[in-house]
């Protein structure tokens, strides 16, 4: 790097192009749910765990149960729809649009937080809470992380949309939102089968 | 106007992603109901899940767009870290022949 170098290229000379092509911002989202993944992978392996390890496992879930949460997997799906319609919209430059579909998506992530809580108002009213065993202890550690994400996820929402409306921030702000949205989405892809789907009661 | 007909057109395009996500969904509900034993129905639901997490991974999160040695740093490492996880195992079915949280 010499003098001339600058003056042609100027600040941009004294620095490398990203090795990923995309910008900081991007690769940092993908570390940060690389991480995240982990983490949430460390938790249905330690709820695996104490299912094999446990004989008397117990199985809550009804039919009733299952309907609700076959409604919020409907709605978290298609809020990842509304999501990649946001991020286009915004790449395209169409901020009316994008907020309408961030809207949307901010609508359905709070859907799903309101019917998640009322599947816990459900086991709660049948003494299953978080000190009533390991079930319960499972059950609301991994699916209490993943609403916590999910209400998370809605407020950075309207945080970006709000400053994608006044221009404060960019369509890259919107994508990486997006990409942490979609994560959120993945790990239920999980969570429904390994800790819904094999804890439905048999008579 | 080609440009608003663009964010409506890309939608179009991951429908059939979602209509897959949505399927697998509805697989999975349908075994649950079968008479299918526990570790073959463990096996069959972590296979839909990994099935559907390659397909949100790599159309809605875009990362078959990005370039390859995006793909190459971070999945091969998160599954690596993933698979040592289950050095646990035979400690859990040791603690179930101990069986020491029965009533």
């Amino acid at each position: 790097m010499n003098d001339s170098d600058l003056s042609v290229h100027g600040q941009a000379a004294l620095t490398e192009g990203s090795p990923y092509e995309i910008p900081s911002r991007k690769l940092t989202m993908w570390l940060f749910l690389i991480s995240d993944a982990v983490t949430f992978g460390a938790f249905l392996y330690v709820y695996g765990y104490i299912r094999v390890a446990t004989p008397d496992w117990k199985r809550p879930f009804e039919t009733g149960s299952i309907v609700n949460v076959m409604i919020m997997t409907f709605i978290l799906l298609t809020s990842g729809l509304t999501m990649l319609g946001a991020v286009e919209a915004s790449k395209s430059g169409h901020k009316t649009k994008t907020m309408r579909f961030m809207a949307g998506t901010v609508a359905l992530g709070l859907l799903f937080t309101a019917l998640h809580v009322r599947e816990w108002f459900g086991l709660f009213s049948r003494n299953i809470t978080l000190s009533s065993g390991l079930f319960g202890q499972a059950f609301f550690t991994i699916t209490g992380l993943h609403l916590l994400h999910v209400i998370g996820g809605v407020i950075a929402l309207v945080v970006v949309a709000r400053g994608y409306w006044r221009d404060s921030l960019t369509p890259g702000h919107v994508e990486s939102t997006g990409l942490y949205w979609h994560f959120v989405d993945l790990v239920w892809m999980f969570v429904v089968p390994l800790v819904h789907l094999t804890n439905i009661g048999r008579s | 106007m080609a440009l608003a007909r663009r964010s409506e057109n890309v939608i179009k395009k991951y429908l059939p992603v979602y209509f897959a996500l949505l399927a697998i969904s509805a697989i999975e509900v349908l075994l649950a109901y079968r008479n299918i034993a526990m570790p073959m129905l463990v096996a069959m639901y972590l296979a839909l899940a990994i099935f559907g997490a390659t397909l949100s991974v790599m159309y809605f999160m875009h990362l078959a767009d990005e370039h390859r040695s995006l793909f190459l740093s971070l999945i091969p490492a998160a599954i690596f870290v993933l698979l040592l996880m289950n050095a646990i195992w035979s400690d859990s079915l040791r603690l179930l022949h101990m069986r020491p949280f029965a009533h």
